[in-house]
């Protein structure tokens, strides 16, 4: 089968590849039929996650249809012929992780897990074409995909919704939610959302799902603030206007009551030598995150108020502001998304139409472009905002 | 040398009791073993795999056991390696759970064997106890070892490192097994 896979620091390279296989008897392997570029996936690109190989076949936003199940799979929960989402982290079902619904913490996906240990303290899931320090899992920006644990992730389509209408409830429609879900957002808070790519957009329009009364977006691509804009949020430009005084002037000098930070660990800072000082301890490695939007989110949340972390970060970093954070009674929630959580109340949302993903939606290439694909949302040519593949 | 390490099963005590004290089933999960035969009630002939020395074998006896809480045995006669190891199942605070608590002593020899047995456990010894239980808690809660196209060969997954690239695996790979 065709496939893209990592070729290096900066270079994807679709190559052909074998297909794959049952290997435990609950796979079940999907054809799939679109799938996506992410911005975790620009952190792999640029070799930010460490334990990539020439090879690994990248993407974890993905749906197919499926066609061979392993014999360990309840067929009342799936069967050859299925159409399905399938959410990015692999969840075994059955652990203690899984049992609290902490899908992408489950302790049984991960083969790798003891290299995931010496890491973060903790093992963590499996996750589809994301490094081998979460399992060594192929991919889904290909032709097919084993998906382990298959009777319990993927999500039956079984209404006639477009393909771009459910694909992102593989990742970041469900991330975007949850990073306005763990804000608590009651009907009197102003929200600010730190990144206008794909999943801050997703968490602004949950915000305003779940009630907030205004929603601030925060980037420096003006297309993408645009979209925002178009969408009812409130826009500001982080290279035109200083953020934290522009975020007093749209509060009233409160501070926002919830903040996002969607951007993660390759923020770009608007003052040329903050950046400057992060990207070069990035990289010589002394420091592996560049954090400028969680740094200014703490400082700028209102005190007493709740700072949601759904941007990606790797490993260590520096001026973390912990003064801030603790003097102000600030709570400070995160993870990566526990997808299967939410993919079924979204999927009614979507039904109901109080949410569309399909506004993201940019750019539609083949499979075999998807080296393009990476190039433009990389760096935002073409304004690009969501690349979907189609194999 | 002594290793201990733990880890939390969902399941409860006589579930996870009755699955050790099958001796065959240890292999399934622990890296060094290759087959344990059980030869009488109490008694049992167990071979090592490759890594661990060539033909290294013995016969163990279980010297204590309690059931659905403890079962503890040492290697009889002249083995190679002698060895003793014990097990306690401990119901969790969270009243479905077992907490597994294992340890084992190795008297390591001089020799080839003892040099082989060494680079085994490696620098950090406890590592290969600790991936033991993980995947023993993987057969229990999931029913089997969990692999993938980067780690394919489970029992394996840590020596393997840097491990083949995460794409699936050619028909010959897969017909070679784990000891292409
Ligand atoms: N937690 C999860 O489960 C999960 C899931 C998916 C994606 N993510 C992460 O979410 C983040 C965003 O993903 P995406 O697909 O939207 O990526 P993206 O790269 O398209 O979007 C990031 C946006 O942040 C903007 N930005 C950069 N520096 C900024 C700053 N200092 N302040 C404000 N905005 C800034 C960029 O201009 C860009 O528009 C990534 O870190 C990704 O890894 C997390
Ligand atoms: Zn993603
Ligand atoms: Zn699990």
């Amino acid at each position: 089968m065709r496939a893209n896979t990592w070729a290096g620091r900066n270079k994807v390279e679709v190559r052909d590849v074998p297909d794959p296989k049952i290997l435990n008897d609950r796979d079940a392997i999907v054809r799939i039929t679109s799938t996506a570029i992410c911005g975790s996936d620009l952190h792999l690109l640029d070799g930010y996650v460490p334990t990539m190989q020439d090879g690994d076949i990248m993407g974890h936003e993905f749906m197919g249809e499926v066609i061979e199940v392993g014999q360990g799979v309840d067929p009342g929960r799936l069967r050859v012929g299925d159409r399905v989402v399938v959410p990015f982290p692999i969840a075994c079902g059955a652990c203690g992780a899984c049992a609290a619904e902490l899908y992408s913490c489950c302790e049984n996906s991960n083969p790798n897990a003891g290299i995931a240990e010496k890491m973060f303290g903790h093992p963590v899931a499996g996750i589809f074409g994301y490094s081998h320090l979460t399992g060594g899992f192929a991919g889904g920006q290909a032709q097919y995909a084993r998906v382990p644990f298959a009777d319990v992730g993927p999500l039956k389509i079984e209404s006639d919704l477009t393909d771009e209408q459910v694909l992102f409830l593989s990742d970041i429609l469900p991330t975007g939610y949850m990073g306005a879900e763990m804000c608590d957002i009651q009907s009197t808070d102003v929200v600010a959302v730190w990144g206008a790519g794909p999943v801050g957009q997703f968490a602004m329009d949950s915000a305003r799902v779940l009630g907030a009364a205004k929603v601030i977006a925060i980037d420096k691509e003006p297309y993408r603030l645009q979209m925002a804009e178009r969408a009812g949020h409130t826009p500001v430009n982080f290279e035109e206007v200083d953020v934290r005084s522009r975020l007093l002037e749209l509060t009233g000098g409160r501070g926002p009551d919830k903040c996002i930070d969607a951007v993660g660990m390759e923020a770009s800072h608007g003052s040329a030598h903050i950046h400057a000082y992060d990207r070069v301890k990035q990289a010589v490695r002394s420091e592996t995150e560049r954090p400028h939007a969680l740094r200014q989110a703490i400082l700028s949340c209102r005190s007493g108020g709740i700072v949601s972390v759904i941007g990606v970060y790797g490993g260590f970093l520096d001026k973390f502001p912990a003064g801030a954070w603790m003097n102000r009674a600030l709570t400070l929630r995160t993870g990566q998304c526990h997808v299967q959580r939410y993919m079924n109340p979204l999927l009614q949302r979507i039904e109901r139409g109080e949410i569309d993903p399909t506004r993201v939606i940019t750019h539609t290439l083949p499979l075999d472009q998807a080296e393009r694909g990476f190039e433009i949302f990389k760096n935002k040519q073409d304004h690009c905002e969501k690349v979907v593949l189609k194999p | 040398m002594e290793l201990t390490a733990t880890t939390t099963i969902r399941k409860p005590p006589p579930k996870v009791y009755a699955f050790w004290r099958d001796l065959g089933n240890l292999p399934t999960f622990m890296a060094h073993l290759e087959e344990i035969r059980t030869t009488g009630d109490r008694t049992s002939h167990w071979s090592a795999t490759a890594p661990f020395g060539k033909n290294v074998e013995w016969d163990a006896e279980i010297v204590d056991e309690a059931p659905g809480e403890t079962i503890a045995w040492r290697s009889t006669g002249k083995a190679d390696v002698p060895n003793a190891g014990t097990v306690r199942f401990v119901p969790a605070p969270d009243g479905v759970s077992t907490e597994v608590h294992v340890v084992l002593s190795y008297d390591i020899p001089g020799g080839a064997i003892g040099k082989a047995v060494a680079r085994y456990f490696g620098e950090e010894p406890h590592q290969q106890l600790d991936d033991d239980l993980r995947r023993l808690k993987q057969v229990m809660e999931t029913g089997q070892v969990v692999r993938s196209d980067g780690a394919p060969w489970g029992k394996r997954a840590r020596k393997e490192f840097p491990q083949r690239p995460a794409q699936p695996l050619s028909d010959s790979e897969l017909a070679k097994g784990a000891d292409a």
